[in-house]
This record gives C-alpha cells, sequence and structure tokens, in this order.
C-alpha cells in the first residue's frame, strides 16, 4: 500500500493540478487525513484502513453488510401527512423535504428490510442521517411503528441502527409525540417476547436517544459514535465548563453504563447474528471469521 | 407586588393609577369611588381585550410568569395527606421533581410533578425544574409504585426542558427520559396530566403521556424552546417570537392536532391574576375525567393510552 500512497498519489494530483481528487478513486479520512483508495474503503466497510476512524455509513451500504449477501427485501413505510405545520423558516420545510428526496432518493429518514443475518430472520431499520440530519418527524414515528409490527408478525427480532440530530423541529409537537409513540413500538416488540437490539451510530442524539434509541434489549455502539441527549454547544452555555475529553462517545457511554458493547463494523454482523441465536434459543454455526480492518502504517 | 409582561403595559399604568387615587383619598377624605369605578372597569376591559388574543410569544411569556402557580401550589390545594417520597435508589434525590402519595377527593393517588420555585432560593434548590436523570428514575419509581397498589396517577408538567449538564449526560439523561416514558405507557392506573406552564420538549414527555392530558389556556407545550428553534433554524435568538408563531405551540393548535385531550379555561389576565380559581379549574377537570378511567379494566386503559398515541399524527389536524 506504501508505494501506492508515496507514488501514485503524488502523480494524480499534479494531473489534476489544483482540482480536488476525483471521488471515485479517492477519498479523504476526515479523522486522520489520509488520502484513502475508494476500492480499499469499500472492503473495510467505510473504516479507515490508516485510523479505524468510522465513517458515517448510507442506508444501502448498511443494508448490505447487515443482512447475508447483501440480500433482503425493503418494505413500502406507511405514508404520514406531509407539513402539518405549515411550517417555514428561512425555507419552506415542504421545500427542505423535496431537496432532500432529490438528493438521497429516499422518501424518509428510515429504511425498513427484513432478510437474514448469519442464517437468523431478522427486520431491521436503519436512520438516514443523509436525510434531513435523520431527525424525527411523524413518518419517521410511524416507521418505526411499522418496524416494530413487522417483527412481530414474522415473529423475528428487530434491530435498529440510529442516526439522528433529534427532534424534526418543523413538525413541531408532532415531532416530540413520536417519543411514546416509539416507545409503544418497543413494548410491542418486548410484549411479543421478541429480542430489540440497538445500534447506535455516529451520530444518536435528542429526542430519538430519548426514546427507542436507549430501551434495546441489547444496547451496541459503533466506535467513537457521538451518542447523548443535550447538544454539547448547550451544555457548555449551561455549564460554562469544557467538555471532558470523549464526553459523549460510545466508549464514554460504555464506560458509563449506558451501553453493553462499542462493536467494530466489520464484527457487526457477526455479533447481531449471535446475539439473535443467544436469545431465541437458536444454534450458531461457526462463522467465518469477520474480516478484520488491518491498520495500515502510514507512509 | 404584582409582576407585569410588557404587553401588559396598559393595564399596570390603569391599575397603578388606580392605587394612586386609593392612596389620596385615604389621606385627603376626596370622594373618587366613581372615578376608580371608571378606570377599574377600563382595566378590567384593557386585561379583557389584551388576553383574548394573545400572540404565541405573549402566551411564552404568560407560561413563564414567575408568579403563575407551580406544581407545589397545585398538590397543597389539590391534594390531601400529602406525603412526599424521595429518591431515585440508585443515586440522589432530585427536586427538580416533587411527588409523592396523597388523597385527591379522598382518594389515595401518586402525585408527580415538575416544580420551578417560586423565588431565588427555591428555584435554586428545584434547580428551575430541570430535572436530571435521578429525577425521570425517582418518576417511573412512583409510576411504578402506583401500578402496583392500583392508584391513579396525576402528573403536572412545568419545565424549561430536562437539565442539559455533563453529569447529567454521564448518568443517562437519555435513557432516564425513555425510561419514564416507558413506565407512563406501561401503567394499568388512570394517568391524568396536566401542563400547567411550560411543557419543554423531552423532559416534559417524560411525565406527559396520560390518558388524559389537559393544557391550560396560556400554557405552551413545545419539541425545543422558541429560542433554541430559532437559534437553530433561523440561527437568530431574536427571531424567538417568529419560531414561537411556527412552532404551534399554544394549548389550541395541540389541542387542534389532537395530541392533547382538553383546554382548561385560566381567568381573564392568566393564571398568575388568580391562582385560586386556576388550581380549582384543574381539580374539577381531574375529577370530571377521574371516574370513566377508573371503570375501565387496568388491560383495557392500557390498550386504550396506547392507541391514543398510536393514532396521533396519523392524519392531518381538523
Amino acid at each position: 500500500m506504501s508505494w501506492l500512497t508515496e507514488y501514485v498519489r503524488p502523480k494524480i494530483r499534479n494531473l489534476l493540478g489544483k482540482r480536488e481528487v476525483p471521488d471515485n478513486l479517492w477519498t479523504q479520512c476526515s479523522a486522520c487525513n489520509q488520502m484513502i483508495f475508494v476500492k480499499e474503503l469499500e472492503r473495510t466497510l467505510k473504516v479507515c484502513p490508516y485510523c479505524g476512524h468510522h465513517m458515517r455509513a448510507l442506508v444501502n451500504e448498511r443494508l448490505n453488510w447487515t443482512f447475508d449477501e447483501g440480500s433482503y427485501t425493503r418494505i413500502d413505510l406507511p405514508k404520514a401527512p406531509v407539513d402539518p405545520l405549515g411550517f417555514r423558516d428561512q425555507k419552506r420545510y415542504t421545500d427542505r423535504l423535496k431537496e432532500n428526496r432529490s438528493k438521497t432518493h429516499l422518501d424518509e429518514a428510515l429504511v425498513v428490510a427484513h432478510g437474514t443475518i448469519t442464517g437468523h430472520r431478522a427486520v431491521v431499520g436503519v436512520m438516514a442521517f443523509e436525510f434531513l440530519a435523520g431527525t424525527m418527524g411523524a413518518a419517521l414515528g410511524e416507521g418505526v411503528v411499522a418496524a416494530a409490527k413487522l417483527a412481530v408478525l414474522q415473529q423475528a427480532p428487530l434491530i435498529l441502527f440510529t442516526a439522528s440530530g433529534g427532534a424534526r423541529m418543523q413538525e413541531g409537537m408532532i415531532s416530540l409525540m413520536q417519543m411514546p409513540r416509539t416507545t409503544i413500538a418497543v413494548q410491542m416488540v418486548r410484549e411479543a417476547g421478541l429480542p430489540y437490539i440497538v445500534v447506535m451510530t455516529d451520530p444518536t442524539t435528542g429526542g430519538v436517544t430519548a426514546s427507542f434509541a436507549m430501551l434495546g434489549d441489547i444496547q451496541i455502539a459503533e466506535p467513537n459514535a457521538l451518542i447523548g441527549f443535550a447538544g454539547q454547544r448547550v451544555i457548555e452555555q449551561t455549564v460554562r465548563e469544557t467538555l471532558p475529553e470523549g464526553f459523549q462517545r460510545a466508549e464514554y457511554l460504555l464506560q458509563h453504563g449506558m451501553l453493553d458493547m462499542v462493536v467494530p463494523r466489520p464484527e457487526m454482523r457477526e455479533t447481531l447474528g449471535r446475539l439473535i441465536a443467544l436469545l431465541c434459543h437458536l444454534d450458531h454455526p461457526a462463522q467465518e471469521t469477520p474480516d478484520p480492518v488491518p491498520l495500515i502504517q502510514a507512509a | 407586588m404584582r409582576q407585569f409582561l410588557d404587553f401588559e403595559k396598559p393595564v399596570a399604568e390603569l391599575e397603578d393609577k388606580i392605587d394612586e387615587l386609593r392612596r389620596m383619598s385615604e389621606t385627603d377624605g376626596i370622594n373618587i369611588s366613581e372615578e376608580v369605578a371608571r378606570l377599574t372597569e377600563k382595566a378590567d376591559r384593557q386585561l379583557r381585550a389584551t388576553y383574548a388574543k394573545l400572540t404565541p410569544w405573549q402566551k411564552v411569556q404568560v407560561a413563564r410568569h414567575a408568579q403563575r402557580p407551580h406544581t407545589l401550589d397545585y398538590i397543597r390545594t389539590l391534594v390531601t395527606e400529602y406525603t412526599p417520597l424521595a429518591g431515585d435508589r440508585s443515586f440522589a434525590e432530585d427536586n427538580a421533581v416533587v411527588g409523592g402519595l396523597g388523597r385527591f377527593e379522598n382518594r389515595p393517588v401518586v402525585v408527580v410533578g415538575t416544580e420551578r420555585g417560586d423565588d431565588l432560593d427555591t428555584r435554586l434548590k428545584h434547580n428551575f425544574g430541570m430535572a436530571r436523570p435521578e429525577g425521570y428514575r425517582k418518576v417511573r419509581r412512583l409510576v411504578e409504585l402506583a401500578s402496583r397498589f392500583a392508584l391513579p396517577i396525576l402528573s403536572f408538567v412545568d419545565t424549561a426542558g430536562a437539565f442539559p449538564g455533563i453529569e447529567a449526560e454521564a448518568r443517562g439523561q437519555a435513557e432516564a427520559i425513555a425510561r419514564s416514558t416507558d413506565a407512563f405507557l406501561s401503567a394499568p392506573v388512570p394517568i391524568l396530566v396536566t401542563v400547567i406552564g411550560e411543557g419543554g420538549s423531552g423532559g416534559a414527555i417524560a411525565l406527559g403521556a396520560g390518558d388524559r392530558v389537559f393544557m391550560l389556556e396560556h400554557s405552551i407545550y413545545s419539541v425545543i424552546s422558541p429560542e433554541g428553534c430559532a437559534s437553530i433554524l433561523w440561527r437568530d435568538t431574536t427571531q424567538a417570537a417568529a419560531a414561537a408563531e411556527a412552532m404551534k405551540l399554544t394549548a389550541t393548535d395541540l389541542r387542534n392536532f389532537r395530541l392533547i385531550d382538553e383546554i382548561i379555561p385560566e381567568p381573564v389576565g392568566g393564571a398568575h391574576r388568580d391562582p385560586v380559581v386556576t388550581i380549582q379549574a384543574v381539580g374539577r377537570a381531574i375529577a370530571t375525567a377521574l371516574p370513566g378511567l377508573l371503570a375501565l379494566d387496568p388491560a383495557a386503559l392500557r390498550a386504550q393510552r396506547r392507541e391514543k398515541y398510536l393514532a396521533m399524527s396519523r392524519e392531518p389536524a381538523v
């Protein structure tokens, strides 16, 4: 790899002059600034091979990584009333929705699918941070309820990957009411005797954390994911203190008893499969050892 | 001393004048009863007119009025044999949340609420009504106690929100709020919630999921403070009034969206003008709703509560 970083990258730089390197070939790690070959990043599930930084994943990537052979069935989620408040700040909410739909090719900040994980059936919901910062409005709440109902119908465990900036302010109190509504969804799964596993990814904050995201039978997080209720700026302004190092990061929550485990992305699928098998009294055939991400010594 | 809000100035001036006249008549023995009556009527008309068309931002200020009755005022008036209970049994007692056992109209109940305090000392004691995780864990404890002993729950909401602090996050603010909401939605006993002042975000919803949710006429209930919303969406905190307008946080708005069940009217000029009348009105609303809820069997009651929340936000507002 070092010949790549040393020789090939400068050459490309020279060819293109001042222009950025093409996105389809190289990308830069936001944590360590190393240039990474995109093909390599696909293999490492968007984990930086230099520093181990877990880059944010798109919904489709997450589904592909989670289900066996990247094969799954997406379900249509119920529609919710659009822009019930007729909300407008500097922009119309309906315009923001339109922009985000065309940008992400998603209807809302949640996708629900079912399939198998290491051979065990599961319903998986993935929140899309790329869609209006994964904020929770009526459609997202309804989607979580639909995911819970599907899990109960299929008698399968529910796994939710969370990523959210919190409440969808443009839906006002309708957004806040998704906290009890999604809590009821969790209760449905719980009462059906099915496991509910939460995987908190970067970032999970606000009303999402303070409802269904903290109610898992098992709480998992990705390394270094930002997880919290209040925003860091608000806390700093309130307490007028500098925040401790690693504050509201996955490892901090693990240390404070809020999580069961912090699991690197390449080990996630196997971990989820094993947990499902243990909680559902299923046999769990030995899995191929997950492909670890070898850290490359930066040249 | 009555504290006046900015938009109450015209009324304040009239009332000052009336006081002045009264003092003059005492010292000089001049008969000014006619003038006083005329001014009183005028002040009354002015107050009525002002409060008939409060803007959302004005309601925010009324809801936060320092002299508005707070949770402990309601408990003192409506609950006899009040026996405060304390602690979350794992870390601390949080005075931002008050609650315990008592009797409402002679029936044993559990009462719980966020308390803001009335003066500097009590505000500090109750942390301005902003609870930490142990506060929400105490709420959950009380809800579970009520569930075990078949006691109805009266919940009073009046908070700017959960306390945003380093320690609060370290001890699991989000988890504490989530578990409290979970407990409210699981309890097999009637839950009657009243938003008496400010219903601020997750810190309010943690005590807010009930069979009947009342809001006082000039209380507010919102997903984020108007100031916070303005700072995020307008990038300008001075736009709080515009944010308050856009957020639809008044009792009427929330009733129209069917997110709350009932609005309890306040005396002319707001709850702070006549706390006793306000508290009695809340007591009557609770007393009217309670028998119907007590008549349901616990499983049906819980199912009905969940159905109510599941139905919310599925249909557009009426």
